[in-house]
């Protein structure tokens, strides 16, 4: 019987708990066609019916980029190290939007894909991964605009002298998903049942912000509280993006060992109570 | 022959009412329980789901204890009322929820048709909503690849197929999500009745497909449906599930006989025991109702029936009326008439018993269940009982028309006829 061998081709058991440190990686990978798809869809989608096309990605960064010069550069004054405002906060805002993109969306992941949740089976981590993949290719476009920005003030000859730190550029921004990432499960495994913390989201992101070199540089920041943005393990990564690409910006060894660290622990924390979250998800959100 | 699924024990509860603040300390209260090794205090056991009373806890077991095994190439019809647990099961089965207790083994790869298009992007063109929604369903890229002209070819939309989804009419758009899980080949195939949409026609074609895949491929398939022709043409296999449990299972046509002769003993209700246990609330208490044919035998066409109800009234002093209201399978109502019990506030507390006739060959043979309104002034609804026995009007041939004829009534209805050989 040639049907037998098919038959035993997979052998899945469905059980009330699964082992929480089980990371169903080989699952994950026969679904990365999907994965694929998914980003795809998103990046088609969001320039769909428009004349510019993926230009309108880089609207966002722009005038975030004159809104900050205005208010923190000329209005109130802070200093950005020598380097050309424009470039110092264009660095900051591309990084950090791609962490809070990646991480309120995670957040919302069991909210926004309920109906395809409660009617199909995938690994559920397949749609959290899409997310950041596909705001992945945001970041990339919007980054491209950065680069332009700072190829002109070279040109200008502006103090710019990127250094042998941007070798370290992919690391970073590997960080920075998984940072979002981590963030972002933790969140949607939490608000799955009670969705409090949800409220707190949006508003959180934005005052952390504030809590990370992006708009000042962490020479200029505030003794007071040096500590509290030491500890932001997005720091480090914005000022060694900027030390990489500008020259400028702090670049202690431990504080870059710190933020891996903490993201490691963060992500895998974050996949462990999302998946525990995920198979009853459907019952409570 | 091979068991391609095998269940033990699979129970799933749910929480009633409303997730807030109230829920949280008895979330509290489950953790340590769980904790200290002890059992979820909130499950209790030995209660059967039945929604038309009131149980004691506010968790609900929509699945108990099921075991049943499936053998390789065998097409399953699960049937059974709406609320008896098959959608729950599907849910299981498809791993959209996990059970609360229990353990399956499946020996293959599942697919679920809960729903056609799911994940159909409607910005996106019909090819690149062909390739993520196979995604979604399980299919690797390559395999829709070598299938792609086949299923343009069986959704006819190859003119479109460039075109975004949102601009296709409703018929292209379920014929195009219908062909993408029509071309799915796993070993278990789980399709739940709602498929069964559209027209006659796609129904068919529907049904058609699957039959197909059962028969020609071999494959398994797992069918929840209300309905029993289609369950009887497609299936070889047949569960019954009542309230949460399995109650029979054996070939499709026993396990739709079970099914249709269950339902026709639930004729008559009698309470028994405590009046404050009747169901009801502290105006209206309900102790019998049943159906009985007007002759001798079950109820059909030609025998017409009576209905009884007896209940206990608390409200002394009232205009007191009761209401019938007959509805059939469909939801349709096929009379509501009610009789006033007291017209000069002079109802009293007591038992009050209201019966009804219906003559023969007046309703078509059918399913059909009551739901009573106790009012007061023919204004205010006292007390409501929803889905009160479920009843069968047995059909009869009509001449050579053995199948049920269309229609809620059957009634004789008198004709006068002429002719004329010109206008």
């Amino acid at each position: 019987m040639h049907q037998e061998v098919s038959v035993r081709s997979s052998h899945t058991v469905i059980q009330p708990s699964h082992n929480f440190f089980d990371l169903k990686l080989k699952e994950l990978w026969q679904y990365r066609d999907l994965l694929f798809l998914l980003v795809k869809r998103d990046f088609v989608s969001f320039y769909k019916q428009t004349i510019f096309g993926p230009l309108w990605f880089f609207i966002q960064p722009i005038f975030t980029t004159i809104v900050f010069t205005f208010i923190f550069g000329n209005l109130a004054k802070i200093p950005t190290d020598g380097i050309p405002q424009p470039v110092f906060y264009l660095a900051g805002i591309s990084c950090w939007n791609y962490f809070s993109d990646c991480l309120t969306k995670t957040s919302t992941v069991f909210k926004d894909n309920a109906p395809i949740f409660g009617k199909v089976y995938f690994p559920r981590l397949i749609m959290p991964i899409s997310i950041v993949l596909s705001n992945l290719v945001r970041f990339g476009v919007q980054f491209l605009l950065f680069l332009v920005v700072v190829g002109y003030y070279m040109m200008k000859g502006a103090a710019i002298h990127p250094t042998a730190c941007l070798a370290l550029f992919p690391v970073l921004v590997l960080l920075m998903a998984a940072q979002g990432f981590g963030f972002g499960l933790i969140i949607s495994a939490l608000t799955n049942k009670y969705r409090d913390l949800s409220f707190l989201v949006a508003f959180g992101v934005q005052l952390a912000m504030y809590a990370t070199t992006v708009v000042y540089p962490l020479s200029a920041a505030p003794a007071k509280y040096i500590w509290l943005i030491k500890l932001n393990p997005m720091t480090p990564i914005i000022e060694f993006t900027r030390y990489g690409f500008l020259g400028s910006g702090n670049h202690d060894l431990s504080m870059l060992i710190y933020s891996i660290t903490s993201t490691l622990i963060l992500v895998l924390l974050g996949v462990f109570t999302f998946n525990k979250v995920e198979k009853n998800f459907i019952d409570t959100v | 022959m091979s068991v391609i699924i095998k269940a033990e024990n699979i129970s799933k509860a749910y929480q009633l009412g409303q997730i807030g603040t109230g829920t949280l300390s008895r979330d509290i209260e489950r953790t340590f329980a769980r904790l200290r090794g002890k059992e979820d205090p909130f499950l209790k056991i030995g209660e059967s789901n039945d929604r038309s009373k009131k149980g004691t806890s506010d968790v609900a077991w929509s699945l108990r204890d099921i075991n049943f095994e499936i053998q390789a190439g065998d097409a399953v019809g699960i049937i059974g009322k709406n609320g008896a647990g098959k959608s729950t099961l599907l849910k299981i089965l498809s791993r959209i929820t996990s059970p609360t207790t229990g353990r399956i083994d499946i020996m293959g790869r599942v697919a679920s048709l809960l729903e056609v298009g799911t994940g159909f992007h409607p910005e996106l063109s019909g090819k690149e909503n062909i390739y993520l929604n196979g995604a979604i369903l399980g299919m690797r890229k390559s395999e829709i690849k070598s299938k792609f002209d086949e299923i343009v070819d069986f959704a006819g939309v190859e003119r479109y197929i460039d075109t975004p989804v949102k601009r296709y009419s409703s018929g292209m758009y379920v014929r195009l999500a219908f062909a993408v899980a029509a071309h799915l080949e796993p070993e278990i195939l789980i399709v739940d009745e709602v498929l069964a949409v559209g027209d006659a026609e796609f129904q068919k074609k529907c049904l058609g497909k699957m039959k197909d895949v059962s028969n020609n491929d071999g494959r398994t398939i797992l069918f929840v449906s209300h309905n029993m022709a289609a369950v009887k043409q497609l299936c070889t296999k047949g569960i019954v599930l009542k309230n949460g449990g399995l109650v029979f299972q054996g070939t499709q046509d026993e396990a739709v006989n079970f099914y249709q002769n269950e339902n026709d003993t639930d004729t008559s209700f009698l309470h028994k025991g405590d009046l404050n246990e009747a169901p009801g609330n502290e105006n209206i208490r309900i102790l019998k109702f049943e159906v009985r044919s007007l002759s001798t035998g079950e109820i059909s066409i030609s025998t017409g029936f009576e209905y009884e109800l007896e209940f206990y009234n608390h409200k002394e002093g009232i205009n007191l009326d009761a209401t019938f209201e007959l509805r059939n399978a469909d939801e349709v109502a096929v009379f509501h008439n009610g009789e006033i019990l007291s017209s000069n506030k002079d109802s009293k507390q007591g038992i009050y018993t209201v019966k009804g006739t219906i003559p023969p060959n007046l309703i078509n043979a059918g399913s059909f269940h009551f739901n009573l309104i106790f009012g007061e002034n023919q204004r205010f609804a006292l007390f409501t009982k929803e889905n009160f026995l479920q009843f069968e009007i047995a059909n009869e041939a009509l001449g050579l028309h053995t199948h049920r004829i269309p229609g809620i009534l059957r009634i004789p209805i008198e004709y006068t006829t002429s002719f004329r050989s010109n206008r």
